[in-house]
């Protein structure tokens, strides 16, 4: 469903991605993992359409759609989703208006007849009870003063309402304790099925106990350089990314 | 060299009219009205404005706003009586929501018309200025008549004071909570001319009252209005009172609005100036704090399109000790639109423990709009805990786009932050039929449902 190919990005003419290859089809859940600062959130971010970044070459193709030509909202609409590693606060804009609007803005695109209040309601307190989250925070501004865990359990539950077909998760371990991490995969759990697919990046192979990858990529220095299947997320806890690092630095396939 | 002079001239001929004009029903009604008490207000108030004239660019309260040109077009101006056609019907169609229950104050080009208003409330009674100046009221009318000349030191501000016995004055009975609002219309009926009108008011709350006042200004037809209003509101001990201005006038109407408040004892005042729409608009907003333990909350939001031009000048006067006040004005500007802040808080040497805290707050969204920020503070306290800040930016990058990440379109995840950044200034309008109408003026404005 995600074809990624020879994928180049910068920033301000600094280039982050240095030729990303990957493959993801539907149903499979795949784990970037890599070193501070080696691109996986520029990745994530290109992905879903980040204006900062320029894509200097290579092509990304979704369902059969060229998505580097899309705005984010039509990508989101195609059913991309991103879990911010950093939600942003948005001050003034109640949770409930933002994620109303979403849903109905993502129906439009795909042709559906917008949610009346009773539906919506009724889904979102599903979605909630599924995240374990607090009705109050939907009246609250969106993700202002949110705890780290909240904020990221709020992503989740953007995704559970918007349904995409492709979730990246930039993270959304990070910070969380370990109930909050149960909960979270939990959630990304009910979501799979046959026809949608998860790229999970994290630090930590925990994450990967609950949302358990078919394949292992280490991201360095803006390549893929090692892909493996979970067992690689196992290695890597053990042994750092330094005999990857070596290796690539020593020119030859790690 | 010849062309420059010839307009020069022409210019001045015509800055004759309306300011001939103006003369003209000054002498007029002064011995149409005969002598009373206010006579020497308005007599030393023609003098100023005859010496100062229109303030232009020079004058440092004026810098950015030009309204001096405004006097070179033909303005209509009758002061003493109601020349307009502007009816019942007329009005039917102009009232604000929740008029079922609120007081009804209209001023037709600048005059008071009675036949129009209706005060439901029994704490509240209005009668002209002149006549407050003659009955029980008149050492209020003569302590607090005019004193916002000493803060709006003015050729423009004097212009209307040289007309206050035309102006009404507002009594709000000592210990009364008026449920209903008051609502002041200033109709300008520009139908068939350009109108210069000057409404003017006393406001007087009584001790421990409260009052919730809003003020909206309406030009009709297609010729241009000048509406120079002034309001002065002295706040006796213990009286909470709220104004809200509600500007969304017509693009050819300009305004130069002074609302002045003198705090005569511990009191709270509680404003929101909201501007969507007009030609050339000018808001003084004067907080004079005199007693001890004053409350003062400054809101403000003006959202321009077009080349809509809005100066907020604000003044928080700490004179006595212990006194707070909160100052908040938000701006989003579009189009060639141009905003002008400037907010002085002074802090007398009296004034000790003053909390004077200020911030205005500006987003761009053209390349073509203009903003110019300046607080001003000046502290002659020692211990006092001040603070004020300016910001000018553009919407937030990161938030527009983790909005779009969700699927919201660009137009509409603009809006919705536009909406969310106007909200914290909209809250502060206190009564629900008033904060649901500027609500939807600004989502109209937006697109937003
Ligand atoms: N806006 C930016 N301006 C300049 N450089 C940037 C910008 N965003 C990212 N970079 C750089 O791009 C590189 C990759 O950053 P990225 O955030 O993709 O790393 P990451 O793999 O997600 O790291 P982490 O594990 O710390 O989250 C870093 O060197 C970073 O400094
Ligand atoms: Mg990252």
């Amino acid at each position: 469903m995600l074809s990624i190919r020879n994928l180049h990005a910068a920033i301000d003419g600094k280039a982050i991605l240095k030729g990303i290859n990957l493959d993801i089809r539907p149903g499979e859940v795949h784990a970037i993992m890599g070193p501070n600062g080696s691109g996986k959130s520029t990745l994530a971010a290109v992905l879903s359409g980040r204006a900062d970044f320029e894509v200097t070459d290579g092509t990304v193709d979704f369902l059969g759609k060229n998505i580097l030509e899309l705005s984010p909202e039509d990508r989101a609409g195609e059913g991309i989703f991103l879990a911010f590693q950093y939600p942003v606060e948005i001050p003034g804009l109640t949770t409930t208006n933002f994620i109303k609007t979403a849903v109905n803005e993502v129906r439009k695109y795909r042709g559906e007849a917008p949610l009346d209040a009773v539906q919506f309601l009724k889904i979102m307190k599903e979605k909630m009870a599924l995240m374990n989250m607090d009705q109050s925070l939907l009246s609250r501004p969106l993700n202002e003063g949110f705890s780290g865990g909240e904020k990221k359990r709020n992503e989740i539950f953007q995704m559970a309402m918007l349904q995409p077909k492709l979730a990246i998760l930039d993270e959304t371990d990070s910070g969380l304790d370990i109930d909050a991490i149960r909960t979270v995969s939990n959630g990304v759990n009910t979501l799979r099925n046959k026809e949608n697919a998860v790229l999970v990046v994290t630090h930590y192979q925990r994450l990967l106990d609950y949302i358990v990858p078919d394949f292992v990529h280490v991201l360095y220095n803006g390549r893929i350089v090692k892909s493996g299947t979970k067992e690689l997320a196992f290695v890597l806890e053990e042994r750092g990314y330094d005999f990857i690092k070596n290796a690539v630095n020593e020119g030859q396939e790690a | 060299m010849l062309l420059t002079k010839d307009r020069k001239l022409k210019s001045k001929i015509n800055t004759m009219n309306t300011i001939e004009n103006i003369k003209e029903q000054y002498q007029q009604l002064q011995s149409a009205n005969g002598s009373s008490a206010l006579t020497s207000i308005e007599q030393k108030a023609f003098t100023a404005f005859s010496n100062m004239g229109i303030p232009t660019v020079k004058h440092e309260e004026w810098k950015y706003t030009r309204i001096s040109s405004l006097f070179n077009k033909d303005f209509q101006f009758a002061p003493g009586r109601l020349a307009s056609s502007f009816s019942k019907s007329d009005f039917d169609a102009l009232h604000l929501p929740g008029f079922e229950n609120a007081n009804e104050i209209v001023f037709v080009n600048g005059v008071y018309n009675e036949a129009l208003s209706l005060i439901r409330s029994a704490a509240i009674s209005v009668i002209t200025l002149e006549e407050a100046s003659k009955n029980e009221h008149s050492t209020i009318v003569s302590t607090h008549l005019g004193h916002s000349s000493q803060y709006n030191k003015d050729g423009i501000h004097a212009l209307n004071t040289a007309f206050v016995k035309e102006g009404i004055f507002l009594h709000v009975a000592k210990g009364k909570v008026t449920e209903h609002p008051v609502y002041i219309y200033h109709v300008t009926d520009a139908r068939v001319s350009n109108i210069l009108s000057q409404p003017r008011t006393l406001v007087y709350v009584g001790e421990a009252a409260q009052v919730q006042l809003v003020e909206t200004f309406i030009t009709l037809g297609n010729s241009e209005s000048f509406t120079n209003q002034v309001m002065e509101v002295v706040v006796e001990q213990d009286a909470v009172v709220e104004n809200y201005i509600i500007q969304n006038d017509a693009a050819h109407s300009h305004h130069v609005t002074t609302t002045h408040f003198r705090q005569i004892g511990k009191s709270v005042v509680h404003t929101v100036t909201i501007t969507l729409n007009g030609g050339i608009v000018r808001n003084n907003l004067d907080m004079v704090m005199e007693a001890d333990r004053c409350e003062a909350n400054l809101f403000g939001l003006y959202f321009l399109k077009g080349t809509t031009h809005v100066d907020n000048h604000t003044i928080v006067d700490n004179v006595n000790p212990n006194c707070l006040s909160n100052e908040l004005y938000k701006g989003i500007i579009n189009d060639q639109g141009t905003a002008v802040f400037n907010g002085k808080i002074y802090v007398r040497q009296k004034a000790q423990k003053t909390n004077a805290f200020q911030s205005n707050k500006n987003i761009l969204l053209s390349d073509h709009a203009t903003v110019n920020t300046k607080p001003q503070l000046e502290i002659f306290a020692d211990d006092v805990k001040c603070s004020h800040g300016c910001t000018v930016g553009q919407l937030d990058e990161e938030g527009l786009f983790y909005l779009r990440s969700r699927g919201i379109s660009f137009d509409k995840a603009r809006s919705l932050l536009i909406h969310a950044f106007a909200k914290d200034v909209l809250e502060h309008i206190k009564p629900v039929a008033i904060r649901a109408y500027v609500e939807q003026l600004i989502c109209e404005r937006l697109e937003l449902n």
